[in-house]
C-alpha cells in the first residue's frame, strides 16, 4: 500500500519543517535575522535549495520564504482512509519540503557552531564533488548507496559494503536506529572508513543524509552545467547521469520515510529489507521501482543494482582476491606486510614498451628468478616488472601513458600498494594477499586483464615478465632508464611549434556544452590530466572521441597564440559561442573552462600581476574571493577576459599566459602549490633569469588582502611592479 | 431496449424515482420512448433526405423501390449530407459554447463583467505565449484581452489554419494538409459545411465526409478546446477534488438549486452568490438549513471540478430530479434541457428559470444572464429558489438517499503534477506504465444517455471490462457522472475492479482506475493528454501510434457525433453504442467504418454491447501495443469477457 508510504512521508515531512522552523526561528532570536549561513567550503549557497527553487540562501532571513514555502505548497494533509486524494505528487512535495528543512536546518547547526562527531564527515565540500562526483557522472564510478540506520548484525553490515566496494560503489552510512549506527559496526570489524575507501559516513542521525544528497545534487549544477532553478532539467539529470539508491534496514520510521522520498524525487530508489516496507513498483519518477523489499541479506545488493539500472562491469580477473577501484585508497601497513618491493630497502621498476606482434604471446607471464614463498615475513626484494605490449595500433608515444595505469590497476587489488612510478616503484603485498594466495605471477594477471579491457583498440597482445633474478633485473634497469631518458626528451623537447596540430578534448561538454579545451604540447588541459601526448594517443583509441585533432592552420598572431584554424575549430565546436580564441593570454579572448578545472588565474590590478589558487586552498585570497566563489565565475563554456582555469603544470609552462609576460606575473599562490612544486618552480625562475623570484611570491602567510599582498610585494621588488601594465597590454601587436 | 434485464436503469436512485414517478403519473422520456415506437427506419439508416420541398426523397435500402431523390442524389450523398447537418450543428453547439467563454473573458478584461476575475494566469500566460503576444511590460489584463481578441479572431478567421491546430503533433497536422481538411475558422468552416449539404451543392460523399471532418476538427482542436481554455483561464485549473454524486445529494430541508446545461458561465456565478451573507441569511429566514447547489449533465461537470459542487444526476436523471419535488429551482442555459421538464414541474413549487438568449421554453420564467450584471442576476436566481423552497410541498418530497464519493477535477495540468508534485511534474509514470506493461493502455469513455439501452448500464459496464483490463479511463460528460455514481471514481474502485497493473498503478498515485476530466468541451483535454504522451516519448510520434481508443456507449446527441469525428479523425480509434444515422450507405458507412483509418489513422466502430465494445478497444489497443514493440503485459489477461447483453425490457 504506497498510501502507507506516503503517509509516513507526509508525516515525517511535517516533523522536518516543523523542527527547522522551530530552529530558525530560534536562530533568529539569537542571532538576528541577517546572521550569515553557510556550509563550509562550497560555492553554492544551500544548495539543495539553490538548486531546485534558484533561491540563494545566505542568511536567516532567506530562509523565511523557503520555510514558508514548504509549510504552504509543499505541505498536505495526510492521505485519508477513505476517498484519498492523490498522493504521489503530495508524497514528491513532501520529499522535496523535507529536503530543504533539512539542508536550513543543518545550516542552522553549522551557524550555532555545529562540527561533524569523530569519523564523521558531515557537510561534504565542492572539491569532493568534482573529484568523485565526476566519476558518478562519466561512469568510472558506476554508482553510490546511502544506507540508513545499522544493518542486523555486525557481518551484513560488513558483507553488504564488501559487496558494494566490490562493484565500486560509493557508500554513505547514515541514521542510526536507537543510538546505533551502521558506522559503529564497521568500526567494530575493522573496516576503514573514509573517501578512500569508499565508506564515507556523513553522520549519525537521518538529517545527515541531506549532505549525500545535497553532494549530489551540486554535480548536475557543475558538470551539468545547469542553472539552479531548472528544477526539472536538474532531477532528470540527478536521475539519469548519478546512478544512486538508498538501503534502508529494519522498519522505517516517518523521518527515514520522509528522506526517502527526497530520494526518490531525485530519481534514486530505495531498497528496504524490512518484511513491514510496502512497495511501490511501478516507475516513471525513478528509472526503475521507486521503493522496493529485499528480506534476503545476501541478495540485498544484487537487487539494489538491478533496481537502480547501475551499470557494473564486475572484472573477472584471475587473481586470489577482489579486485575493484574501491580498494584503491586501501594502505598496507608495515605489521600487516607480508613482503615489499622498492622504497628505503630495495628496488623496484616498471617499464612497459613495444613489441613486435610476432615476438610475444598474448597472456605469458613469466616469473624471472624466484618467487615470494621463500622469503621470510617483512623482507624487501628487489624486482622489476616489464611490459611487452604489441598492437597494429601500438606506437612508441604511447608506452609512458599505458606505463602510467600500472599504478592505478595493481592499487585495485586488495592487499596491493603501489605507489610512484619508472624507477621509483615502491609496491607491498598484505599478509592477508599472501595468505589468501596472491603471487608475483598475478601482477601479470592483473595488468594484461586491465589493459586489454581500457586500451583493447591499441592493444592487441600482452606479456609480462616479472624480473627478481639479480642479472636479468640489472639488464632490465638499465634498459628501462634508457627509455625513460629518451622520452623525456621527446616529451620535454617537444614545443607548440613543432606540431602542427594541437588537441581538443571535449569530454565535458555534456557538462558546459560550449566549452573546448585546446590542448597544445606547452599547455595541458586544465584539469591536469590530459596533456598533448594522452589527447594524441586517445584519438588513436577512439577516432570519433573527445580528443580531435585541430589543424593549427595560418598564423594570426605567434605572441597571443592566434591561428585560423584553431580559431574555426573553437568556434565550431563551441557552439559558434566562442569566436576569437588565444592560446596564451588571459587578457585576449583567453580559453574557456568547464568546471574542472584545478586552478585558477585571476587578475590583480593593483599588483599589475597574476595570483593562482588550487581547488584544495579553502582560505581568503588576495582579491577578497575564495576559490569557491572564484569557480562559479570562470566555468560553464565562456570567455572571461582576466580569469583562466588552468592545469596546474601549465603554471611551470614557458607558454604559461606569455602574451602578458608570462610567469613573472605570479604575485601570490597558496604555500601548498610553492611547497609542492618549489624545485620546478625555482628552474623556470631561472631560465627566466629572476633566480630569487620564487620568495618573492606571496602566500597566504604573508597576505590574504591586497593591502598586506601590495605591502610584501614592494618589500621583495616583485618584478611585475615593473612590467608594462597588465590592464594595457594591447589586443594585438601583430597591427 | 438494449441492456440489463428488466431494469430501466442499473443506478438504483435512478430506478426508485423511475418507479416512483410512474406511481404519481409522471411520463418520462422511456414512456415517450415506447409511445413512440416503432421508430422510423429511414431516419436511423440516413436515407431520408428533407434538404428541399422537392422531397421529402426515402431511398429503398433493400434495392427495390427508389434509388435516387428527386434530385438524382444516391443514398450516399443523402447519408453524408445527413451527417454533414448533424455534426455542423453538433459542432456548431461546442463551438457557440466555446465564444461566450471567449466573450466572458474578453469583457472581464475590459473590466465589464461584474464578478468575474482571472484565476488562471498561469494558463493566461501560457496561452500568450504560444499566440506570440509580448507580455513584458503588460499588465493581467491587457494581456487578457490580447489573448481573448486573438481567440476571438480564430471564430471568425476566414482564411488560414486555426491557432490552436498546431498543439497537434506534427505528423497529424501533415495528415490534415495532405487530405484537405485543417481547419481554417470555426464559424465559416461550419457555414461552409452548411453549404455543401443545400440541394445540389456537394455530391460526391467522401468528399463531403472530409468536409465533415475539417468541421468536426474546428470543434475538438477550436471551439470545444477554447471553451476548455478560456474556461481554465477565468474560473480556474481544476486540481482533484472530493465530492459525491446521484440524486441524494439533495437535501430535505435545505434550498436545492439544481444547474442544468452545458455553460459554466452563470453557474460559477451561482456558487459565489450562494455564498454571499444577504443571500444565505435569506435562505435562513425561510428557515432552511442553507443553499444545495447541485449539477445535471456538463454544468454540473464544470462546477464539480472546480468547486467539486456536487452532482445530482446525468442527462436521464434530469426529470427524476424534478420527479423528487424537493427542487426548488432548475436552472437551465443550453444543451440537452428537455422540454418536459416544464410538465413535470407543473404540479409542484419547482421553478425552472432559463437564463440564456438562446434557449427560450414556453411557460417557464426567464431570468436572462448577462455577464456584465452577473452577480445580480445569479442572486436573483436564487431569491426565487428560496421563495420556492417556501412553498415546497414537505409531503410530496420523495428523496432516493443513495450518493457516492468521487474525486474528479484531472486535467492535463493536474494529471502532470499528480503524477510529480511541484518539481517533478511529467507524464512519465504514465508512459511507463505502459511501456513495462502495467497499463495496457488508455481510453476515454465519454457521451450522454440513450433510452435506447438501459440507464448507465453501457458506460459501468464497458468501463469495469476496461479496467478489468489495465486500461486507464478517462471519462467526461455524463458517461463520468454514470461511472461516477457507480462508485468507479473512488480511489478504493481499484482494488474492487481494477486488473492487477492498473492496480499497482493506481496505488502508487493514489488514483481511482477511472478519472473525472470534465464536461463534454472537455474532450479536448484528453485530446491534449494524448499530445502529452506522445512528447514525453516511447510511445510513437503521433497519436495514431498510441495504445489508446474512445468510445460514447450511451450516446444520442449531435455533439457526440462531432466529438466522434473529430476524435477518430485525430487518429484514435472510436467505438459508438448506437450506429451514426448512415448505415443506409455502404459508401459512407464503409468510409468511417475502415477508410479513415488509412487517411487519418483512426476510425469508428458501431458495437451496442458495451462489453464487446471493450473488447474492440482492447484489440486496437493491443495491436498498436505490438506496432510500438512493447513488452507484453505483466499480468495475465483476465478470464475472458462474460456474453453479449443481457436481453432488452
Amino acid at each position: 500500500m504506497s498510501r502507507k508510504v506516503f503517509s509516513a512521508v507526509i508525516r515525517g515531512a511535517h516533523g522536518f519543517v516543523k523542527e527547522a522552523e522551530a530552529a530558525w526561528e530560534k536562530a533568529v532570536d539569537e542571532h538576528g535575522e541577517k546572521a550569515e549561513l553557510k556550509f563550509p567550503e562550497t560555492a553554492f549557497a544551500l544548495p539543495m535549495i539553490l538548486a531546485l527553487t534558484g533561491r540563494k540562501v545566505q542568511t536567516l532571513a532567506d530562509c523565511e520564504p523557503v520555510l514558508k514555502h514548504c509549510r504552504e505548497d509543499l505541505l498536505r494533509e495526510v492521505p485519508s482512509d477513505e476517498v484519498w486524494l492523490p498522493y504521489l505528487g503530495h508524497g514528491l512535495d513532501a520529499g522535496a519540503a523535507t529536503l530543504f528543512a533539512q539542508e536550513i536546518l543543518g545550516a542552522v547547526e553549522h551557524l550555532n557552531g555545529f562540527e561533524p562527531d569523530d569519523g564523521y564527515l558531515g557537510f561534504l565540500s565542492d572539491t569532493a564533488m568534482r573529484e568523485i562526483g565526476i566519476q558518478l557522472v562519466d561512469g568510472r564510478m558506476p554508482g553510490f548507496a546511502a544506507i540508513l540506520g545499522p544493518a542486523p548484525t555486525d557481518e551484513i553490515a560488513v558483507n553488504t559494503v564488501r559487496e558494494l566496494q566490490k562493484r565500486n560503489i560509493l557508500i554513505f552510512p547514515v541514521a542510526n536506529r536507537d543510538g546505533e549506527t551502521m558506522k559503529e559496526q564497521l568500526d567494530r570489524q575493522n573496516v576503514q572508513t573514509g573517501w578512500d575507501t569508499y565508506i564515507v559516513p556523513t553522520g549519525p542521525r537521518t538529517l545527515d543524509a541531506i549532505y549525500v544528497l545535497n553532494w549530489a545534487v551540486r554535480s548536475a549544477l557543475t558538470f551539468g552545467g545547469l542553472k539552479p532553478g531548472k528544477f526539472q532539467d536538474i532531477l532528470q539529470y540527478s536521475r539519469d547521469r548519478v546512478f544512486a539508491f538508498g538501503i534502508t534496514f529494519g522498519n522505517i520510521p516517518d523521518d527515514w520515510y520522509a528522506t526517502g522520498a527526497g530520494a526518490i524525487l531525485m530519481g534514486y530508489p530505495v531498497i528496504s529489507d524490512s518484511d513491514d516496507t510496502p512497495e511501490v513498483r511501478p516507475t516513471g519518477v525513478t528509472t526503475y521501482e521507486a521503493l522496493v523489499r529485499e528480506t534476503d541479506a545476501e541478495e540485498l545488493v544484487p537487487t539494489c543494482i538491478e533496481v537502480r539500472g547501475v551499470k557494473v562491469k564486475i572484472e573477472e580477473i584471475d587473481i586470489p582476491v577482489s579486485f575493484a577501484a574501491a580498494f584503491e585508497g586501501e594502505r598496507v601497513r608495515r605489521d600487516d606486510m607480508q613482503v615489499e618491493f622498492g622504497g628505503k630497502s630495495s628496488h623496484c621498476v616498471e617499464y612497459l614498451h613495444m613489441a613486435e606482434m610476432d615476438d610475444i604471446t598474448d597472456g605469458s607471464i613469466e616469473v624471472v628468478g624466484a618467487d615470494i614463498d621463500e622469503v621470510e615475513v617483512g623482507a624487501s626484494v628487489d624486482m622489476g616488472i616489464e611490459v611487452l605490449v604489441a598492437g597494429r595500433e601500438m606506437q612508441e608515444d604511447f608506452e609512458g601513458i599505458l606505463e602510467r595505469q600500472i599504478h592505478r590497476y595493481l592499487n585495485h587489488a586488495t592487499g596491493v600498494m603501489h605507489i610512484g612510478q619508472r624507477h621509483l616503484v615502491w609496491l607491498r603485498f598484505s599478509k592477508t594477499a599472501f595468505e589468501q594466495g596472491f603471487r608475483l605471477k598475478h601482477i601479470g594477471n592483473i595488468l594484461h586483464a586491465k589493459l586489454h579491457d581500457e586500451y583493447g583498440k591499441i592493444v592487441d597482445k600482452v606479456a609480462v615478465r616479472i624480473v627478481t633474478e639479480p642479472d636479468a633485473l640489472k639488464d632490465l634497469m638499465e634498459r628501462a632508464e634508457a627509455a625513460y631518458e629518451a622520452r623525456d626528451l621527446r616529451l620535454a623537447g617537444l614545443t607548440d611549434e613543432e606540431v602542427d596540430v594541437f588537441y581538443s578534448c571535449t569530454l565535458c561538454q555534456t557538462f558546459a556544452p560550449n566549452h573546448v579545451c585546446v590542448v597544445s604540447p606547452e599547455r595541458q588541459g586544465l584539469c591536469g590530466a590530459y596533456d598533448w601526448l594522452d589527447c594524441k594517443a586517445a584519438f588513436q583509441i577512439s577516432p570519433e572521441g573527445c580528443n580531435q585533432p585541430i589543424p593549427k592552420g595560418r598564423t594570426r598572431d605567434k605572441a597571443m597564440g592566434e591561428w585560423e584554424g584553431v580559431n574555426e575549430f573553437v568556434y565550431d565546436h563551441s557552439n559558434r559561442s566562442v569566436e576569437r580564441y588565444c592560446q596564451y593570454s588571459l587578457m585576449h579572448h583567453p580559453m574557456t573552462s568547464c568546471g574542472c578545472f584545478e586552478c585558477i588565474v585571476a587578475i590583480v590590478p593593483e599588483a599589475n600581476g597574476v595570483m593562482v589558487v588550487n581547488r584544495e586552498y579553502g582560505g581568503m585570497t588576495p582579491i577578497g574571493m575564495e576559490f569557491s566563489t572564484l569557480a562559479g565565475q570562470v566555468g560553464g563554456g565562456v570567455q572571461t577576459p582576466g580569469f583562466l582555469g588552468i592545469g596546474r603544470r601549465y603554471i611551470l609552462s614557458e607558454k604559461f599566459i606569455s602574451y602578458e609576460g608570462g610567469f613573472k606575473r605570479i604575485v601570490w599562490l597558496p604555500k601548498e602549490i610553492k611547497d609542492a612544486m618549489r624545485e620546478e618552480l625555482e628552474e623556470r625562475a631561472e631560465e627566466e633569469g629572476v633566480p630569487d623570484f620564487v620568495d618573492k611570491i606571496a602566500d597566504e602567510t604573508v597576505a590574504t588582502d591586497s593591502k598586506s599582498l601590495m605591502a610584501f610585494l614592494q618589500e621583495v621588488d616583485h618584478p611585475a611592479l615593473e612590467m608594462e601594465s597588465l590592464l594595457g597590454v594591447p589586443g594585438s601587436r601583430r597591427d | 431496449m438494449a441492456g440489463n434485464g428488466n431494469r430501466t436503469s442499473v443506478d438504483d436512485a435512478s430506478q426508485q424515482m423511475i418507479d416512483h414517478a410512474a406511481a404519481c403519473g409522471f411520463e418520462l422520456a422511456w414512456d415517450r420512448y415506447q409511445a413512440l415506437l416503432p421508430q422510423c427506419d429511414f431516419g436511423k439508416l440516413g436515407i431520408c433526405c428533407t434538404n428541399c420541398v422537392l422531397g421529402p426523397c426515402r431511398i429503398d435500402p433493400f434495392g427495390e423501390g427508389a434509388e435516387c431523390g428527386v434530385c438524382g442524389a444516391t443514398a450516399d450523398t443523402i447519408a453524408a449530407r445527413n451527417l454533414a447537418r448533424h455534426v455542423a450543428c453538433g459542432a456548431a453547439s461546442h463551438s457557440d459554447h466555446g465564444r461566450d467563454v471567449v466573450r466572458t473573458l474578453l469583457e472581464t478584461a475590459q473590466g465589464k463583467a461584474e464578478g468575474y476575475e482571472i484565476k488562471n494566469e498561469t494558463k493566461l500566460y501560457a496561452l500568450a505565449e504560444q499566440f506570440g503576444i509580448e507580455t513584458d511590460g503588460k499588465d493581467l489584463r491587457q494581456v487578457a484581452l490580447e489573448v481573448a481578441e486573438t481567440a476571438l479572431a480564430d471564430f471568425g478567421r476566414q482564411e488560414g489554419v486555426l491557432r490552436l491546430v498546431s498543439r497537434a503533433p506534427e505528423p497529424l497536422q501533415k495528415k490534415w494538409q495532405r487530405m484537405g481538411v485543417t481547419p481554417t475558422g470555426i464559424d465559416a468552416d461550419v457555414v461552409r459545411l452548411m453549404h455543401a449539404t443545400h440541394m445540389g451543392v456537394d455530391n460526391d460523399p467522401i468528399h463531403i465526409l472530409k468536409q465533415v471532418i475539417r468541421t468536426a476538427l474546428s470543434d475538438g482542436w477550436g471551439g470545444s478546446m477554447y471553451a476548455t481554455d478560456c474556461s481554465d483561464i477565468l474560473f480556474g485549473g481544476p486540481e482533484p477534488i472530493r465530492s459525491r454524486a446521484n440524486l441524494g445529494v439533495l437535501r430535505p430541508n435545505a434550498v436545492n438549486v439544481v444547474v442544468h446545461g452545458h455553460e459554466p458561465t452563470l453557474s460559477e456565478m451561482l456558487v459565489a452568490a450562494a455564498q454571499s451573507p444577504d443571500i444565505r441569511n435569506l435562505a435562513e429566514e425561510a428557515g432552511a438549513d442553507g443553499f444545495q447547489l447541485a449539477g445535471i449533465c456538463c454544468t454540473a461537470n464544470e462546477i464539480l471540478m472546480r468547486h467539486g459542487i456536487p452532482i445530482a444526476g446525468n442527462f436521464l436523471q434530469q426529470e427524476l430530479a424534478l420527479a423528487t419535488g424537493a427542487v426548488d429551482a432548475m436552472v437551465v442555459d443550453v444543451q440537452c434541457v428537455f422540454p418536459s421538464a416544464v410538465k413535470i414541474a407543473k404540479d409542484m413549487s419547482t421553478r425552472i428559470i432559463s437564463t440564456s438568449k438562446k434557449a427560450a421554453f414556453e411557460g417557464v420564467e426567464q431570468i436572462e444572464f448577462d455577464e456584465e450584471h452577473a452577480l445580480q442576476s445569479a442572486k436573483k436566481i436564487l431569491t426565487a429558489a428560496v421563495e420556492a423552497f417556501k412553498q415546497r410541498d414537505p409531503a410530496a418530497a420523495d428523496l432516493p438517499d443513495s450518493s457516492e464519493h468521487l474525486v474528479a477535477g484531472y486535467t492535463v495540468e493536474s494529471i502532470f503534477s499528480t503524477l510529480g508534485g511541484t518539481y517533478r511534474p511529467l507524464f512519465r509514470p504514465l508512459n511507463r506504465g505502459i511501456m513495462d506493461g502495467r497499463l495496457r493502455g488508455v481510453a476515454g469513455v465519454v457521451g450522454c444517455n440513450n433510452v435506447k439501452i438501459t440507464h448507465d448500464w453501457g458506460h459501468v459496464e464497458m468501463v469495469k471490462e476496461l479496467i478489468r483490463n489495465d486500461v486507464l479511463v478517462v471519462q467526461t460528460g455524463c458517461s463520468a457522472i454514470a461511472c461516477a455514481k457507480a462508485g468507479l471514481m473512488r480511489p478504493e474502485a481499484a482494488d474492487l475492479y481494477a486488473g492487477k497493473g492498473l492496480k499497482e498503478i493506481c496505488d502508487a498515485v493514489g488514483i481511482a482506475p477511472v478519472l473525472h476530466v470534465g464536461s463534454c468541451v472537455d474532450n479536448s483535454r484528453i485530446l491534449l493528454a494524448c499530445v502529452e504522451m506522445v512528447k514525453e516519448g516511447g510511445l510513437g510520434d503521433d497519436l495514431s501510434d498510441l495504445p489508446v481508443a474512445g468510445a460514447a456507449p450511451e450516446w444520442m446527441s449531435e455533439k457526440a457525433m462531432a466529438i466522434a469525428t473529430y476524435v477518430a479523425a485525430s487518429g484514435i480509434f472510436t467505438v459508438l453504442s448506437e450506429p451514426f444515422p448512415v448505415m443506409g450507405s455502404k459508401a459512407v458507412r464503409q468510409y468511417l467504418t475502415e477508410g479513415m483509418e488509412a487517411d487519418f489513422g483512426g476510425m469508428l466502430a458501431f458495437e451496442q454491447d458495451p462489453v464487446a465494445a471493450a473488447h474492440l478497444m482492447i484489440d486496437h489497443i493491443n495491436k498498436k501495443r505490438e506496432a510500438l514493440g512493447l513488452t507484453e503485459m505483466m499480468y495475465e489477461m483476465p478470464e475472458p469477457a462474460r456474453k453479449a447483453a443481457a436481453p432488452a425490457k
